[in-house]
């Protein structure tokens, strides 16, 4: 296969493992401050992600640095263009990443209530603003002949993309809620069920909006031609199945039909996409495609040695630490730190 | 405003903060590694009881530090989207290495280490541990590898058309000299850094007879050797460093010296104020010979000043000012290399106490001991301000000046700019609140709490 290609498909699939891996971790950030009636339960309910969320993170630093180093144009326009975006989610991260580790050092009630605002916030706003740039990829955004961003900030907040904010949104959160159901016990657990059950009705609504919104704003349907193939349609059929899966009390299969969902989402606009990273609205000329804005052969080259021995190495230990915290956490056990 | 001024003052803003946690990191990853290794040979349990200490220090620090992380692999293409187009084919291989090879490694085995600890067999868990360390230090290696192809560009060919640079040689780029010299530089940095605060809690929680005051004798002795160490070596290597950049960027070695004129031999200044108009001293207290000393090794050779290279860099690259800001480099040479000879003072006294198994410390030197802590993030800091500012009018040296570099101010403007400094210097400054008050509590905590 073509490097640009094979980059392409990298460069998506790391997105697509960061949504689906930090999109639960997201999803429980923004239930916090509800599932949690009280300060041991909100523990409980940071520890199921814990030992985690750090390493999810990492997912989206490794998007930022194979997208500099496989299609710097593309790393250049999107950043600098989104500018006042990225800087919002940038101060989110921030917020919540020190908000896991400094909440429980420190007992005072205004200061968890602080830092545990923040972890709702700082996993609310990312979980939109992914929804709002992915959204902005395929409808295209106004870049001009020399590759650079000619909007403003209002440009990215179309109803278009708000719509695909809110429904990731809504997928991030029922995520988290089929996540806690699986990783909590006893009484949080049915509350977690309760709050899946009752967040798959707006989830299904919004994709679908969603969906129906980007026939009529992109080229999508057309590219994707009248049989999408089954990424698309297992995504619809995934999301659809949570709740009867969840009625069967089966954490397992929901969590692993809300992940479908959110990683076949991803894909199919990935491939509708596909050759163009970065769509023009000014002229479909200056989009930017995996040829304009490529690295060269060599680079790319040296890129693939290093991911075909790393990446394996990463899913493996990564992995292990999943099994290693497999356990449900108890309300009333006792917390780490 | 100029936008070149705001995004480099931006990028200095949280590139000084991101360096203010990452060296503690580094350094301290290693040092709680050691400890509870000590801990899995001999089943003592004050080994233990420092592992939770310091390993509670060391994830509030080690939080900051990954937040401001985050913003670095970002500004690139935030604010220097020109440069990012120019180095990508080369600049962005290191950085993403960096994260799938380091950062992974290094995130994933960490909150292994939190929480496993009662899930995990002892040695694992030591394990664990050393892997975050190994992750720490090899993500300094990969930024350093990019950060000296700014410093000093190998394995590359300029594109046809001149619009970026191209790599031609992975393995020149990660066997890059330069990499090599500021490497160890930068490891040993991280070292006095977590040996200098060692040293210090160690002392004053002696000096208060606080409870489990043996424990603290033991990571006083871990401590000042651990200083000891990495003291040597930073200054060992900072002394090859220097020899390094007088071939690479003799530039920089001007500025950092005021050395207006060639000498021969050059002579090394211990306290100069010039005028950087007129490229001249004031007023200047100079020591014969020791320049050419350190530039090599012998009390002989020639040390070009700033007036000569200037003529040969605009023979060379044409008309321009290749002149960075004399008065930085100079004072943040002069701090850095203060600082680390009162490190190596203290660190000897500490030697010596320790040796004697003297651990009575009179107040006068006990302020010392702990007030020392500060040195490390003084060097730490000034040191990259040298390197960085240093190298100005160059981005990439030789390659691309800074002002070329920038976002366009049609795609970010300086009122974006501004907006993006407050933002960041106000989380910045919450932040370095909670963070000091946290590491001020779990400091003065002392052992309760632990096991
Ligand atoms: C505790 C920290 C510390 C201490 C005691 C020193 N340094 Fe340093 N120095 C650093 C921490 C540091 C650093 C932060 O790690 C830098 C920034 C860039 C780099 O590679 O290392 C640095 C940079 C740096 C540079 C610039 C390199 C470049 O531009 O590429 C030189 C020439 C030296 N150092 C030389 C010295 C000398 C001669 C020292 C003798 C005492 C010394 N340093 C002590
Ligand atoms: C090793 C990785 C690093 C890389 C790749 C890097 C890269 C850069 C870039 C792109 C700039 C902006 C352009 C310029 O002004 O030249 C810059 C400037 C600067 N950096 Fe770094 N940097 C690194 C590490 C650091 C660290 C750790 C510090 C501080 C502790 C630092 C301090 C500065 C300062 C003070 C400036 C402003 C210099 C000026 O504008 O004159 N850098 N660096
Ligand atoms: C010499 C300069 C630098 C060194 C030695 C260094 C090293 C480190 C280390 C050890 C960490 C782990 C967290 C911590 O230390 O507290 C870290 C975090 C991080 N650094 Fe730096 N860094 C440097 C400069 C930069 C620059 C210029 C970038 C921009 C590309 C960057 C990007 C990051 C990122 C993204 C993280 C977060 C990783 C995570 O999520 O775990 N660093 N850095």
């Amino acid at each position: 296969m073509e490097l640009q290609a094979l980059w392409f498909i990298l460069v998506a699939v790391l997105f697509t493992g960061f949504f689906f891996l930090e999109g639960f971790d997201f999803g429980v950030g923004i239930l916090l401050p509800f599932m949690g009636k009280d300060d041991r339960e909100r523990r409980a309910v940071i520890n199921t992600i814990g030992p985690f969320w750090d390493g999810n993170e990492v997912w989206l630093v490794t998007a930022g640095g194979a997208m500099f180093a496989a299609f710097p144009h593309w790393y250049a326009t999107l950043f600098s263009g989104f500018y006042p975006a990225l800087l919002l989610m940038l101060a989110a991260l921030i917020m919540r990443g020190v908000a896991f580790e400094f909440r429980s050092k420190h007992d005072r009630p205004s200061w968890r209530n602080f830092w545990d605002w923040s972890i709702f916030l700082g996993s609310a706003l990312p979980a939109l603003l992914w929804g709002v740039a992915m959204a902005n990829f395929i409808r295209g955004v106004p870049v001009d002949a020399s590759m650079n961003y000619a909007g403003g900030f209002w440009n990215l907040l179309n109803p278009y993309a708000l719509a695909c904010g809110l429904a990731s949104l809504s997928i991030f959160t029922l995520h988290g809620a089929v996540f806690l159901t699986l990783k909590t016990t006893g009484e949080m657990r049915e509350r977690a069920m309760a709050t899946a059950k009752t967040l798959w009705t707006p989830a299904v609504l919004l994709s679908m909006l969603f969906m129906a919104y980007t026939y009529v704003e992109t080229d999508l349907y057309q590219r994707l031609g009248i049989n999408p193939g089954i990424v698309p349609v297992f995504s619809v059929l995934a999301l659809f199945s949570v709740r009867t899966l969840l009625r069967r009390n089966a954490s397992g299969w929901a969590f692993a039909m809300t992940g479908v969902a959110i990683a076949f989402s991803t894909a199919t606009i990935f491939m509708g996409l596909y050759p163009r990273v970065l769509v023009s609205s000014l002229n479909p000329e200056w989009s930017l495609t995996v040829q304009n804005a490529s690295s060269s052969p060599y680079t790319l080259s040296i890129m693939t040695t290093v991911a075909l021995i790393f990446v394996p190495l990463v899913l493996l230990y990564q992995g292990w630490s999943y099994w290693v915290f497999r356990q449900r956490v108890a309300v009333d056990a006792h917390h780490e730190y | 405003m100029d936008i070149v001024f705001l995004a480099r003052l931006q990028f200095a803003l949280t590139s000084v903060f991101h360096f203010f946690f990452v060296p503690l990191t580094l350094g301290l990853s290693i040092f709680t590694a050691i400890l509870e290794t000590a801990w899995v040979r001999t089943g003592n349990r004050k080994y233990l009881q420092l592992v939770q200490f310091w390993g509670r220090i060391f994830l509030i620090n080690f939080a900051v530090g990954v937040v401001t992380g985050i913003v670095m692999e970002f500004q690139f293409g935030m604010n220097w989207s020109e440069y990012s187009r120019f180095v990508g084919d080369i600049f962005g291989v290191p950085l993403a290495i960096e994260a799938l090879l380091a950062f992974f490694m290094e995130s994933t085995f960490l909150g292994i280490w939190i929480f496993g600890r009662d899930r995990l067999p002892k040695a694992v868990h030591a394990a664990s541990i050393w892997l975050v360390a190994l992750g720490s230090n090899l993500s300094a290696l990969w930024i350093l590898v990019a950060n000296s192809f700014m410093q000093a560009p190998v394995g590359f060919r300029m594109a046809a058309d001149g619009s970026r640079a191209e790599m031609t040689d992975f393995a020149a780029l990660l066997f890059n000299p330069n990499v090599w010299k500021q490497f160890p530089h930068v490891l040993a940095g991280g070292i006095v850094t977590a040996g200098f605060l060692v040293i210090a809690l160690s002392t004053w929680h002696i000096m208060k007879g606080s409870k489990g005051r043996e424990a603290f004798v033991i990571s006083m002795k871990f401590g000042t050797i651990y200083a000891f160490i990495g003291t040597v070596l930073v200054t060992l290597a900072g002394h090859t460093q220097m020899q390094h950049i007088m071939k690479t960027q003799p530039m920089k070695v001007a500025a950092a010296e005021a050395l207006w004129e060639t000498e021969n031999p050059a002579s090394f200044s211990l306290f100069t104020i010039g005028d950087e108009e007129k490229l001249e001293d004031l007023y200047s207290i100079r020591i014969p010979r020791l320049l050419s000393f350190l530039a090599y090794n012998s009390f002989e050779g020639e040390v070009k000043g700033i007036r000569q290279l200037q003529a040969e860099y605009e023979a060379q690259y044409g008309p321009g000012d290749y002149v960075p800001s004399v008065i930085t480099a100079y004072w943040s040479f002069r701090l850095m290399v203060g600082a680390g000879t009162l490190m190596l003072l203290v660190s000897l006294l500490a030697l010596w106490k320790v040796s004697r198994d003297d651990y009575r410390f009179p107040p006068l030197l006990g302020a010392l001991f702990f007030w020392s802590m500060l040195l490390p993030w003084i060097a730490n800091s000034t040191g990259w301000i040298l390197a960085e500012m240093g190298r100005q009018p160059w981005i990439v040296f030789g390659l691309l000046k800074t002002e070329q570099a920038v976002t366009p101010a049609s795609v970010v403007g300086p009122g974006e700019l501004v907006l993006s400094i407050a933002l960041f210097t106000a989380l910045y400054l919450l932040l370095a609140a909670a963070d000091l008050f946290l590491i001020r509590k779990y400091a003065a905590l002392g052992l309760e709490g632990t096991e």
